[in-house]
This record gives structure tokens, C-alpha cells and sequence, in this order.
């Protein structure tokens, strides 16, 4: 008798539209079908931008004829050879300066000198000393990427709990050890919000760098579509540069997970 | 990291003598001054620890406890002042101190170097009833548990002199019961000599060969405790307590009533 109540209940129930109050894809969809319906009845001219369907179709053609990753990976290149400088100089002058009273006394001043200078602004005179090659695009990058790194490492390792690494020396460990064991772990949490932030950076110097004569990479790409008026390969670089900051994003975040699994979260992942 | 200047002498070091020689102490400190600025925080302080001797340390708060502990467990400097102590030596801190990003056998072997650390850790842990928790991370211990691990990290070394320093004050006060009685177990099991820092004078009468009385950077007092272990809160158990409280400038009291009072650390024995 129950059971027939219920599938009446059931049955009775009126069609719900879903619920719209959370579908925060909505918006952006909507800007899209804007986009693509501005462009197929010509309010949106070619020149200005290409519609959502021709990029998607470029975007596909790019990447089978193998320009776009071919491209990709020179610029990827670039990043990464700007980081990895940037990796080995800002570890080195953290460390030294966060390690010794002498060592930031010599170091954190040029360091905070170099911070107020915006690094694009470098540009020029990088050009005149390293010429219009690769070197000029790296070195920036390098040079932008440096200061997150070394500030947050510092800061790490002038946070280090001073009771852990007394309990340490206690038990026998001392100078490389201690390094070792105890400060450079314990530093490990800032340390990656340097990395991601300078992660973000380099990107973003990626963008201007790749604008000095580029003759490869995805500035090269831009600029030449500039040239011929293909709005849609400039838009499919945008698309393709925001994707390396996400996936810059997400390569730190797994490092993460995996380094710090110590660490007890606030929030449940 | 510049390693305090500290005179050791190793026990087997003593050169053959007559029959009746006693053994050389453990610790031994003569006149020893420590001072900031113009705070003599220790004061012309002599201490003399037998091998195996159990010690604590009672004082309030500024007496120089701390400060006595640090100097034995070479965390501070000496200078050229006369400070004897053994080669090992092992603390326990009120916060067990653990390192959080290695797991807890990890923290067991922290600075052993020869082979087989891992097997001496788990060891180690086994004793102190953690055997289970090897591969736990310490953010993931209760605060018994956390203080378990510190003690197994100090006993892994078979230190000649185990420094503890306030290690059950946080503890809630049936777990520091059972710590009571681990610590004790352990001590018969290795017998290094011990100091215990405490401001717990039940704590100090129930554990300890000898408790002293640190006022002002000296020892003020000195009680020899002879009563077999385990020890039972009984009459002569009052009475050495009754003393201590003395020394320490509490009024002794008279009822059992009034001692309930007299605790700061809560603990009642009745």
C-alpha cells in the first residue's frame, strides 16, 4: 500500500528545469554562442576576430601539421632555460643569505634594488648587450624569475622553527645536515609558492621576450599572423599561453602533493 | 653551529685504582655561572650525577632549570668553565620536536649514520609501544604518543646521561602515569644516568634516586629519596613531599586536604 503512494508521489512530481543557480559554465558558453552567431551574420568582421568554429578548425590544423607544436616546444625551451638559471641563482643567494646574517647583509640589498626595477623594462638594454637571438629572451626571463624564488626561499628559511633545529643539534647534527635534514625541508612549503608564482612570470616574460625578432616559438607565431591578419592563430596562441600557465600551475601542484605529503591540510583535497 | 667547549671525560677513561676509589661521576659541575647580561640566571652551582643515578630537578619558574639543561645537553656554551659530561647525551623537550616531514622511524634515526638505523629505530619504537606508528607521520601522533617517539629517539642512542625536560607536562594525567612507568622501565632496561627538569613534586618523588632544589641559580635543597619502587603516595612518601614543598617555599600543609591544593600541576595523589 505504501509502495503505490510513493510511485504515485513519484509519478506526480512536475519536469524541474535544471537548477541554473550554480552553473557558473553558463556565461561563458553564452559569450561563446554570442561570438560565433556575431560572426556568422557578419557583425563581427573576420579581421577584427575569427569566430570560435575557425580557430577551433586552425587550431587543429596547426597542431596536425605540426607548426603549432613544433613551435610550442621552442618556446617551451626558452621557459625553461630562463627557470632553470633562475632556479640555480636564486637557490644558491637564498640560501646564503637566509643561512647567514653576513650573507643577507651583502645580498638581500641588491636583491631588494633589483626588485624595484621592473624586469620588461630591461629590455632594451638586453637587446643592446646580448643582441636579438635567444640570449636576450632567457635572460630575461631568467632575471624576472629569480626574485619570487629568493624571496619566498629566504623567507622559508628564516621561518624555520628555531626549537626543531636545536632538537636537531642536539642529537648530533650539524651545518650540511642541518641543511639537509632539517632547514631546507622545513623551507620547502615557501619554496613552492616562489616556484609557482615565477612559473607565472615566466610565462608572462615568454609573451614580450618572443616579441624581439623571434624566429620560432609562439611570438614568432603571433607576429607573423599579426602580418597577415589571422586573427585566428593570434587567438589560438592566446589560447595556447594560457594553457602553459594552467599546466605550469598543475606540474607544481603534483610536486607538491608529492613533497609535502607531511604537511596535515586545512582543507580535504 | 659552533660546538660548546665542553670537558668530557668517558667512564671506562679512569685509570686503575685502589679497591675503594668511587666511580667517576657522570656529570659534574663546579661552580658553574651562567649569566645574561647582569642576570646570573646560575650561580656558582655544583652538581655531581653518578652513572645510572636518577636525578630530577625541581624549581619554579626562573630558578635556572632550563638553563642547567641546556649547559648539560650542549646547547649552550661554557666557556673554559668546568663541565663534565658523557660523550652521549640525549634530550627529551616538553614538546616532543619532532621534524613533521619525516615519517616517525625517520625521526627515531635522526643523525645515525652506521648501518642498519632503521632496524635499531624500530627497535626503539617497540620498546616504547609504537611499533605499529613506523611508518606514521608525526602530525599524525596524539601528544602520548609524539612524546613516546622523542623518548625513543633519545634511548636509540644509548646515551650515558638522558636529559628530560618537563617531558610529561603537556600529557594529560593518565597518560603521564603510564609515561611514569615506561620512563622507570626504560631506565632499568639501559640505566643512563638521568636528569629530570620538572616542576611536579609528586612527579620528582615518585621517579627519581635523588631530587634537588634549584632557587636562584643554586642548589638549595637536596633530598635523598630511598623508598622502593614502585612507590605508593604513603606516609614517608608525604613526609619527603611535605620537605620538598618546604624548600620550595610552599607551606606545608598539614591534612591530605590541603595538599590537594598545594599542586600546581594538578596531579593529586589522594
Amino acid at each position: 500500500m505504501s509502495l503505490t503512494t510513493a510511485d504515485r508521489i513519484s509519478l506526480a512530481r512536475p519536469f524541474r528545469w535544471p537548477r541554473l543557480s550554480r552553473a557558473r559554465w553558463l556565461s561563458p558558453v553564452l559569450l561563446l554562442a554570442l561570438w560565433e552567431l556575431g560572426s556568422r551574420f557578419g557583425v563581427i568582421p573576420e579581421r577584427v576576430l575569427a569566430a570560435p568554429s575557425t580557430v577551433a578548425e586552425t587550431f587543429w590544423a596547426l597542431t596536425i601539421s605540426g607548426e603549432l607544436p613544433a613551435n610550442l616546444l621552442v618556446s617551451l625551451a626558452r621557459a625553461l632555460a630562463g627557470l632553470t638559471i633562475a632556479l640555480i641563482v636564486a637557490v644558491t643567494l637564498g640560501l646564503i643569505s637566509g643561512l647567514s646574517r653576513l650573507g643577507e647583509t651583502a645580498i638581500d640589498p641588491l636583491m631588494q634594488i633589483k626588485r624595484t626595477i621592473p624586469s620588461l623594462a630591461l629590455t632594451p638594454l638586453f637587446i643592446v648587450w646580448f643582441g636579438i637571438g635567444e640570449t636576450p629572451k632567457i635572460a630575461l626571463i631568467a632575471v624576472a624569475t629569480t626574485f619570487p624564488i629568493y624571496l619566498n626561499l629566504f623567507a622559508g628559511v628564516r621561518g624555520i622553527d628555531v626549537r626543531l633545529v636545536e632538537a636537531a643539534r642536539s642529537f648530533g647534527l650539524s651545518d650540511w645536515s642541518l641543511v639537509r635534514e632539517v632547514i631546507l625541508p622545513g623551507a620547502l612549503p615557501s619554496f613552492f609558492v616562489g616556484l609557482r608564482y615565477a612559473l607565472g612570470v615566466s610565462v608572462l616574460v615568454l609573451v614580450v621576450a618572443e616579441q624581439i625578432n623571434a624566429q620560432a616559438g609562439l611570438g614568432h607565431l603571433i607576429n607573423n599572423a599579426r602580418d597577415f591578419m589571422r586573427t585566428d592563430i593570434i587567438v589560438v596562441c592566446l589560447l595556447v599561453y594560457a594553457l602553459l600557465g594552467l599546466g605550469a600551475d598543475a606540474f607544481v601542484r603534483t610536486l607538491e602533493r608529492r613533497a609535502l605529503a607531511w604537511r596535515p591540510s586545512l582543507v580535504e583535497q | 653551529m659552533v660546538q660548546p667547549r665542553i670537558r668530557r671525560r668517558a667512564f671506562d677513561a679512569v685509570t686503575p685504582a685502589p679497591a675503594a676509589a668511587p666511580v667517576a661521576p657522570a656529570v659534574k659541575l663546579t661552580g658553574f655561572v651562567r649569566q645574561f647580561g647582569a642576570n646570573r640566571v646560575i650561580d656558582g652551582l655544583d652538581l655531581s650525577i653518578a652513572p645510572g643515578e636518577f636525578v630530577a630537578l625541581l624549581g619554579a619558574s626562573g630558578s635556572g632549570k632550563t638553563t642547567l639543561l641546556r649547559t648539560l645537553a650542549g646547547l649552550d656554551p661554557v666557556g673554559d668553565q668546568d663541565v663534565t659530561t658523557p660523550d652521549t647525551r640525549a634530550v627529551v623537550f616538553q614538546d616532543a620536536r619532532l621534524l613533521p616531514w619525516k615519517k616517525v622511524w625517520r625521526n627515531v634515526a635522526l643523525g645515525l649514520k652506521d648501518k642498519g638505523v632503521r632496524a635499531r629505530a624500530e627497535a626503539a619504537l617497540k620498546e616504547v609501544g609504537l611499533g605499529h606508528r613506523l611508518d606514521a607521520w608525526p602530525s599524525t601522533l596524539s601528544g602520548g604518543e609524539a612524546q613516546r617517539t622523542a623518548l625513543a629517539r633519545a634511548l636509540v642512542r644509548e646515551p650515558g646521561l638522558l636529559l628530560l625536560d618537563e617531558p610529561f607536562a603537556a600529557l594529560d594525567a593518565l597518560t603521564r602515569l603510564k609515561m611514569h612507568d615506561l620512563v622507570l622501565n626504560l631506565w632499568n632496561e639501559h640505566r643512563p644516568a638521568v636528569l629530570l627538569v620538572t616542576h611536579d613534586v609528586d612527579e620528582a618523588i615518585a621517579l627519581a634516586d635523588r631530587v634537588l632544589v634549584l632557587n636562584k641559580g643554586r642548589i638549595a635543597a637536596e633530598e635523598r629519596i630511598a623508598l622502593e619502587r614502585p612507590r605508593a603516595p604513603d606516609a614517608r612518601f608525604q613526609a619527603v613531599r611535605r620537605r620538598l614543598l618546604g624548600h620550595l617555599g610552599v607551606e606545608a600543609p598539614a591534612s591530605h586536604e590541603a595538599a590537594l591544593v598545594a599542586f600546581p600541576s594538578g596531579e593529586a595523589v589522594q
